[in-house]
């Protein structure tokens, strides 16, 4: 034998590193913006685009924090229900106790990541599966919001600059011909630091590790608990991001609103690539995958088409794309 | 010659399992020792205690003369201990320099990775080790072997100057194996201690320069590989000597062949196989890891797609294509792996030997005769001898020769009369060894026809009418059953390369 290493052609490692479904992703993603510029001369409007990213901005950040969770081989079930509790959060602190809005921010971030921590030691220490642990989480969560609120809208009246969160456009101000909501700068910096953080830390290489093999990550010497509860801790804290930008938008924390986002963010997240069974997975296929879900949404209403057809297009598309993976999953054998 | 390892007086107890009673072992650097023992001895188990899986119940270990306490994997390797599992532990979404540096990546202080560094490491352990492996590949992507391969480059980058190896050659095929060997030695040149858990008497003789016994959780004795005859190990290891019933081969000169098989092909797994196998006989399948036999039960069985090829079942063209096609035609495949594929281990015994059968037992509707399912069930535990305190007792709670039993009893009533027992005894103990054969012979006795693939000559000696023995994917020749036929002449059978075609081939 000698000791000539064969170097892997790009080709081949876009073949192994499941690239092909983010590109499918990305394919489709294409293939359905030019179907609905074509098919309605209104899809194109920059407020139009506009419109679509606004509405990806808060399902794409909960589905960054299913991402992460998703490659360790868990699920999360209650991002959704984790947003309305830290906008509750963000309401009770800025407009209850009256306090300045950083502190709005810290305080749902915070908790976001508090109850993340929760989750991750309920699953990691306690061993409950992670579907379980987090629809427990899920209730709680839903429940809580309506305790602490009273079960009543929290309006953010007290902070006039609350909403300029979401929907303020401090890229606008530079570039007066680029109105780019900070919602959506948001997402984008956000999946870029996440994307970072999974591709280039210590953390990140641990959340695939995890998902890939934690029993032999674990004999390796590695506090694999540890990591865990600090992985679901970051998704917590995500939900929180996603906590404030819904409630900017809004100008209110709702606390009857959160059910089902965990479903939106799951599928984007699958949508993208990321494999349910773990240790595979990227950010920006899921940003993709959430993309594709609100251009649908988006395109469809244009077209007039209702409401609940396009739900039921969106259960097609994520019955699709995890369709087309194992195909190119038996493919590869 | 200094001891870096000594462990002395080591007991451990798991609940209802004294797994370990007092056992002693010691290592020298640059040696290869081998720990044999047959299943459930506790080698495994000493082995996890070294390298601080376990937590031992009381005796003594020193490295390198100094006694220590090992807490857990980091500890073990801290101390320069290396193991290597008999699953592989590695990631394999991760690429092999990511695997390798598991839980010990370069990184800044804000846990920013280096990969550059990692891939140059990695790189550089393998050029040590002489062997061409891509960092940056995606460990799924690679051979078992090289994968193997990983493992011990992961042990040698702990710097360890003792590697464990839990049955590294499991799942390797001959070369692969010379391959593997080439770097133990290469090791043990550097001055490492190997210790080498496998079940492969030829292996322990080509690589090992002491031998250590275990059985049933204690230190039998430790000898030198070199001049210590095959027999005496092997007596070492089961306690007395070779059980040497010779078998009964009856007359089946008049019997109807049961299954043919003509030119069966798969690839290179499986090539121009052809044999009969009549009614009553039992037809033994030799040869070393990989030389296709459970392909062949497979393709046979309809798991797996054949290229070409006939089978005929008591004479007439059978077109198996799938299992279900296979079951019709009366042929019951017993996998190697029951759990996995055998049993369905949380139901209980009657359920599970009624599972493929239900169609017996329910009427139109769908509704299921419970009684006349626990009617049979409990006639097959009493014909089969089945340990369990009822039929309604879960499988996973029987033993392994239990469990096995239950699986036959399920093809039976499915009414298989030509069945293929694929390594029958694995992960059975000694005794209920003795019982399945027991039963094997006299299920042949009843008509049966019968196929046993086992990777122990022993036992395929032991059991067979005739032998059948295959290497790289060929039938090298078929050989008479009983004393007449001696391991040698399997082996020679076993070993017997396809030069023309090797030589195409590399």
């Amino acid at each position: 034998m000698t000791a000539t290493v064969p170097a892997a052609s790009p080709l081949n490692r876009l073949k192994a590193s499941g690239a092909q479904q983010k590109l499918l992703a990305f394919a489709s993603l294409i293939v359905l913006l030019i179907f609905f510029s074509i098919a309605s001369e209104n899809f194109l409007q920059t407020s139009n685009i506009i419109a679509i990213l606004q509405a990806t901005s808060v399902n794409g950040v909960l589905a960054i924090a299913a991402t992460l969770v998703i490659i360790t081989g868990g699920i999360d079930l209650s991002v959704g229900t984790l947003m309305t509790f830290t906008a509750v959060v963000s309401g009770v602190v800025l407009t209850f106790w009256g306090m300045a809005l950083p502190f709005g921010i810290l305080a749902a971030i915070g908790m976001g990541a508090f109850c993340g921590l929760i989750s991750g030691t309920l699953i990691a220490r306690m061993k409950i599966p992670p579907f379980i642990a987090t629809l427990g989480m899920m209730l709680i969560l839903k429940g809580l919001s309506l305790v602490i609120s009273g079960t009543k809208p929290i309006y953010f009246n007290d902070t006039p600059s609350y909403p300029e969160l979401s929907t303020g456009s401090l890229v606008g101000k530079l570039i007066p011909a680029l109105p780019l909501p900070n919602g959506v700068l948001i997402l984008f910096l956000l999946a870029l630091f996440i994307s970072w953080v999974l591709n280039r830390t210590v953390l990140g290489r641990y959340t695939f590790a995890l998902g890939s093999n934690e029993e032999a990550v674990r004999l390796s010497g590695v506090n694999t608990d540890g990591w865990k509860i600090a992985i679901y801790a970051l998704a917590g804290g995500i939900c929180g991001i996603a906590g404030l930008l819904i409630s900017s938008r809004l100008n209110s924390a709702q606390p009857a609103l959160g059910l089902g986002y965990e479903l939106d963010a799951i599928a984007a997240v699958v949508i993208g690539g990321t494999s349910l069974a773990g240790g595979r997975g990227s950010i920006l296929g899921t940003i993709i995958g959430a993309l594709i879900m609100s251009v649908l949404l988006n395109g469809l209403r244009i077209l007039s088409v209702a409401q609940e057809w396009q739900t039921v297009v969106t259960g097609l598309i994520i019955i699709a794309a995890v369709y087309a993976d194992m195909l190119r999953r038996r493919r590869a054998g | 010659m200094n001891p870096v390892i000594q462990m002395h007086g080591i007991d451990k107890r798991f609940p209802g399992v004294h797994a370990l009673k007092s056992v002693q072992f010691d290592l020298i650097a640059g040696e290869v020792h081998a720990l044999m023992g047959e299943n459930g001895a506790g080698k495994s188990t000493l082995m996890k205690i070294l390298s601080g899986i376990y937590q031992p119940d009381g005796g003594t270990i020193r490295v390198n003369g100094a006694e220590v306490r090992i807490a857990g994997p980091r500890a073990a390797q801290g101390l320069g201990i290396g193991i290597i599992h008999q699953e592989l532990a590695l990631m394999p979404d991760l690429t092999v320099a990511q695997n390798i540096f598991i839980g010990r990546e370069p990184k800044n202080r804000f846990g920013v990775l280096n990969e550059g560094k990692l891939n140059a490491d990695a790189a550089a352990i393998f050029q040590q080790m002489k062997v061409a492996i891509d960092p940056q590949a995606e460990v799924r992507t690679l051979t078992i072997a090289k994968q193997q391969m990983v493992e011990i480059a992961k042990a040698l980058s702990f710097r360890s100057s003792i590697l464990i190896m839990d049955e590294p050659t499991a799942a390797l095929n001959d070369r692969e194996t010379d391959e593997l060997f080439a770097i133990i030695r290469g090791l043990r040149g550097e001055g490492v201690g190997v210790v080498y858990i496998s079940h492969k008497m030829d292996e322990i003789r080509r690589i090992s320069d002491r031998v250590t016994v275990m059985r049933d959780g204690a230190y039998v004795g430790t000898v030198t590989a070199a001049d210590t005859p095959i027999e005496t190990i092997i007596n070492m290891m089961v306690g007395r000597d070779l059980d040497q019933s010779v078998v009964d081969i009856p007359d089946l000169s008049g019997a109807e062949v049961a299954l043919r098989v003509q030119g069966l092909n798969r690839g290179r797994v499986v090539r121009d196989v052809s044999f009969d196998l009549k009614k009553g006989e039992i037809l033994g399948f030799a040869g070393l890891m990989g030389a296709g036999r459970t392909e062949v039960a497979r393709v046979i069985f309809g798991a797996d797609k054949r290229e070409s090829g006939e089978i005929e079942v008591h004479g007439r063209a059978a077109a198996i294509r799938t299992p279900q096609d296979a079951v019709k035609a009366g042929i019951g495949y017993l996998s190697e792996d029951r759990k996995h594929f055998g049993l369905a281990l949380g139901l209980d015994v009657r359920n599970n030997i009624g599972l493929t059968a239900l169609d017996k037992f329910s009427d139109r509707a769908g509704r299921v005769n419970d009684s006349a399912l626990a009617k049979v069930a409990r006639d097959y535990i009493e014909s089969l001898a089945i340990r369990t305190p009822s039929d309604k007792q879960e499988v996973r709670l029987l033993s392994g020769g239990n469990q096995q039993k239950v699986v036959i009893a399920k093809w039976l009533l499915r009414d298989c009369d030509i069945l293929i027992f694929d390594e029958p005894t694995r992960g059975i103990d000694v005794g209920a060894k003795a019982e399945i054969y027991r039963l094997l012979v006299d299920l042949a006795a009843q008509g049966k026809a019968i196929i046993v693939i086992s990777s122990e000559l022993p036992e395929v000696l032991r059991l067979s009418h005739r032998i059948a023995v295959m290497c790289e994917g060929r039938l090298t020749g078929i050989l008479p059953g009983g004393p007449a036929t001696s391991q040698t002449e399997i082996m020679r059978l076993a070993t017997q390369r396809d030069m023309a075609s090797e030589g195409a081939l590399t």
